[in-house]
């Protein structure tokens, strides 16, 4: 066993005695790919502001690369690449300009930073705008300038918090795919998100968290196996129906959630239940059969939705 | 396998040493860079301003008091002249040491971006310092040589004006940036201090008059302004004003005080505000 | 305040004026109100410490200069030749200065901002409000400001003994005039601006204003050619007109100096006008 990148203990940051981390543990290895998912509140970012070196701790320990960050700010953060949840660029200086300041705090010299700068910019799809404002990009771009600047020091670990919040589906794709490559060079992903698709996309381990601790761990197949049945039939009977139909169903399926707008059955066998339902005579609005997802893993634990 | 880890903590103790000894340098580096993006006006700034000034008041106003001799036989433009100076260090200090970090935190939050690097808040702070001097010192430089064109420094150690004035604008500068360090909500506090703290200390530090024309209850303005204390030391070595020797001392030690405690303070404060 | 958002819709109070295409109409809907209701709910939430400041900023200029300098001056005389302090010398200078910066100001930088960052004109343009409703909406909201701050100014005067003639008094609508002048050409320049670069230029223009027409010393001093320089810039005419009220030394060139700023107002208002419709109508 390689030893872990990233090891976290009874990880803990409290503000004014209120936990946003409360006694968490986790340790990543070398290139993996590895996820913090939970709603917003659930104190992913302060995980990542430590794990950043940026943030010191309440209590427990934290080893990144196997050095204490309280001792070796610096050291942990010259190999580390990081990508906040919202885009601090310097509006101030031009796009390639960004990248080439970036390089120099971590001691990188002008001309090695600007043939870097030139290389990332081709690596994020940002070659022609390299003399635009920061301001003239769009959303996505801007974020992915940010990924770019975050690979100006060939970081050993990557952090994204949040990478694909706010950005058409479009840019998310674009924005997986460079992720993807990174991941296939070696490169240690600690990513959070709130978005199951963005999970089970690009992380090989998840952790799910809610309000401060570790609800569950595992890679994405194997929390869907645990935590929640292989298929969903998702029924609409009408707002003001759903609820008292969801109390006739029984038998039916392994459990049965309510949520506002519909009724969602855990099932191993989605089509054989549906056809049960018919039979016993009631005729929902809409029905559909599809797969478990991080979603329902999350639904499952914490009996609250991912996205409120 | 713990051979890998050991290589990378290796690797890593050795990549943070740059940026542990120069990191300071990096930003001012970054903020120099910015300078450029309007380096256009502060040129105009620098060179027009003392024109102006030493014309509207060491010509044209002077053209009044001269005639009263009410400076026992100095002439005001040669009065006014230091004040002017440091009057010029202070507004590009001030200027200086308010919107940078206003920004940094939050319009244009660079600051959380430099510190994910390996840049300490200290460093931070040590950098946009650096980038203070990097402008009094032309702003001054050139302010003087506008004061010789005007006739304005009888005294060759006149010259010490230039470092006075830095010494000035940094004091005034590195105690209002430990201030606006800790503002978290921007709802006109710049406008305040430059109303209510920079003008009034401005128009009652001794710089257009003697503080002594002033009422005993009111010179305290000028004793706790760096201003006064830079503008009569700039009037012994310029002119050789004639003060106890006590005081000259105090006129150095008070404005080097107060840039230890803004620059000490604001280092804290920013630290603090980066480690959330 | 008549805003319409209060009253039922059923009852307009007054008919708003549908834009008309061509003409004035595309640019004016007869409802500048509604912007100045906006302007006095925006500035009831912002710091009154910060609107108040701007009421002492030439309350510490006359102290220093016009009590402290005013010491070692001694006399000085006016235009008409008539001796009067210091203080009484460079007060009605203020209050002229006063009234041009914070003129500049509202009209420059607060509505290069709304225009250029808050994209405040464009939510209201979106409305059936023409972008002349906004532009005089503004500059009313600049001209009360600056009416409270003159006020206030005349009654430090006034108590420092320094308002030599009843035509003090008359001081007060020549600060409006002076502030809608500056108001109206300050806007016009806005209107062409187009990044902050470019608004630092007019501190370029202020500064030199300030310091040299006739604020802190009479024009006498200077050689005759600067003097015609000066008389060509507005802020002299200001200083001379209110000076001429509060010292009472009254001559006929302030009816030149109260015409100048007609001009100017209108100058502005053509301008602002047409730039206003280049940038939003066509």
């Amino acid at each position: 066993m390689p030893s872990p990148v990233i090891a976290a203990k009874l990880l803990t940051k409290k503000y004014k005695g209120f936990a946003a981390v409360d006694g968490i543990s986790f340790e990543v290895e070398p290139g993996e790919s590895f996820g913090l998912l939970g709603p917003n509140g659930a104190g992913k970012s302060t995980t990542m502001r430590m794990v950043g070196a940026v943030s010191t701790r309440t209590s427990g320990s934290l080893q990144i690369l196997g050095l204490d960050p309280n001792e070796h700010g610096p050291e942990i953060r010259s190999q580390l690449g990081v990508v906040p949840q919202q885009d601090n660029l310097d509006m101030d200086l031009r796009v390639r300009d960004n990248l080439i300041v970036y390089g120099r705090y971590f001691g990188i010299s002008t001309s090695a930073c600007a043939a870097k700068a030139d290389e990332l910019l081709e690596f994020a799809q940002l070659s022609d705008r390299r003399k635009s404002k920061v301001d003239d990009l769009s959303g996505g771009m801007k974020r992915r300038l940010t990924i770019a600047r975050s690979l100006m020091n060939d970081p050993k670990v990557l952090l994204l918090d949040e990478p694909t919040t706010g950005l058409d589906p479009q840019a998310r794709h674009i924005l997986w795919d460079r992720l993807f490559r990174l991941k296939e060079q070696g490169t240690t992903l600690l990513l959070t998100t709130h978005y199951m698709d963005e999970a089970e996309q690009l992380c090989d381990r998840i952790v799910v968290v809610d309000k401060g601790t570790i609800m569950a761990e595992g890679s994405p197949a194997d929390l869907i196996r645990t935590y929640s049945t292989r298929e969903v039939l998702e029924l609409r009977f009408g707002s003001d129906n759903n609820a008292t139909v969801a109390t006739q169903m029984f038998g039916i399926g392994d459990r049965v959630e309510v949520l506002p707008d519909r009724i969602l059955i855990y099932s191993n066998d989605g089509d054989g239940d549906l056809d049960r339902i018919h039979a016993n005579g009631f005729t929902p609005v809409t029905s559909l059969v599809r797969r478990s997802s991080l979603e329902d893993v999350f639904l499952r634990l914490t009996g609250r939705s991912l996205i409120e | 396998m713990t051979v890998a880890i050991e290589n990378a903590s290796a690797r890593a103790i050795a990549a943070g040493i740059k940026p542990r000894r120069y990191g300071s340098w990096y930003v001012a580096e970054h903020r120099i860079r910015g300078f450029r993006s309007y380096y256009k006006t502060l040129l105009f700034t620098a060179v027009g301003s003392p024109f102006m000034y030493l014309f509207a008041l060491g010509v044209g106003l002077a053209t009044l008091v001269d005639r009263q001799n009410a400076l026992g036989g100095t002439s005001y433009l040669v009065f006014v002249a230091p004040a002017l100076i440091a009057s010029a260090a202070v507004t590009a200090a001030v200027e200086e040491c308010t919107y940078p970090i206003l920004m940094g935190f939050k319009w244009n939050p660079i600051f959380f971006g430099m510190n994910a690097a390996p840049i300490s808040g200290a460093q931070i702070v040590n950098g946009i310092f650096i980038a203070v001097l990097a402008r009094l010192l032309p702003t001054t430089l050139i302010y003087y040589l506008v004061m010789l064109v005007f006739g304005a420094v009888p005294s060759p150690l006149g010259v010490l004006d230039i470092p006075i004035a830095i010494l000035t604008g940094m004091a005034f500068g590195l105690v209002i940036a430990s201030y606006i360090a800790t503002v978290e909500q921007d709802v006109g506090q710049p406008a305040f201090i430059q109303r209510f703290i920079v003008i009034p200390l401005f128009l009652f530090s001794g710089t257009f008059f003697p503080l002594t024309q002033m009422p005993i209850f009111l010179r305290w303005i000028g004793w706790i302004s760096p201003l006064w204390h830079g503008t009569e030391l700039g009037r012994v070595v310029s002119y050789g004003a004639v003060e106890p020797g006590w005081l000259t001392l105090v006129h150095v030690l008070y404005p080097i005080g107060l840039c230890v405690y803004g620059w000490r303070r604001t280092q804290v404060v920013v630290a603090r505000r980066l480690n959330k | 305040m008549s805003a319409n958002s209060d009253l039922a819709p059923m009852h307009p109070v007054r008919p708003v004026r549908k834009p008309r295409a061509g003409g004035i109409g595309s640019l004016y809907a007869g409802n500048s109100r509604s912007v100045i209701a906006r302007g006095l709910l925006a500035t009831r939430s912002s710091s009154w410490l910060i609107v108040l400041s701007g009421f002492f900023e030439p309350v510490f200029y006359l102290l220093s200069l016009g009590i402290g300098l005013g010491a070692l001056v001694g006399s000085v005389s006016t235009s008409t030749g008539q001796p009067v302090s210091y203080a009484a010398f460079i007060a009605p200078a203020l209050l002229a200065v006063s009234a041009m910066n914070g003129a500049i100001f509202d009209s420059t930088w607060n509505v290069f901002f709304k225009m250029q960052y808050a994209r405040l004109y464009e939510a209201m343009l979106a409305t059936s409000l023409g972008p002349l409703d906004v532009a005089l909406g503004e500059i009313f909201l600049a001209l009360l400001r600056g009416a409270v701050y003159a006020t206030g100014f005349l009654i430090v005067m006034q108590v420092l003994g320094l308002n030599r003639s009843w035509t003090a008094i008359l001081a007060l609508p020549a600060v409006l005039l002076i502030a809608f002048g500056f108001a109206s050409l300050g806007m016009a320049i806005t209107s062409y601006m187009k990044t902050f670069q470019q608004m630092d230029w007019i501190n370029f223009v202020m500064l030199p204003m300030f310091l040299f027409s006739a604020t802190f010393y009479p024009l006498s001093v200077y050689p005759q050619a600067i003097q015609w320089l000066i008389q060509v810039l507005p802020l002299w005419h200001g200083v001379e007109l209110v000076r001429g009220l509060t010292t009472g030394a009254l001559s006929v060139a302030m009816i030149g100096h109260v015409l100048y700023y007609v001009v100017m107002i209108a100058v502005g208002l053509v301008f602002t006008t047409r730039r206003l419709r280049a940038l939003f109508l066509d």
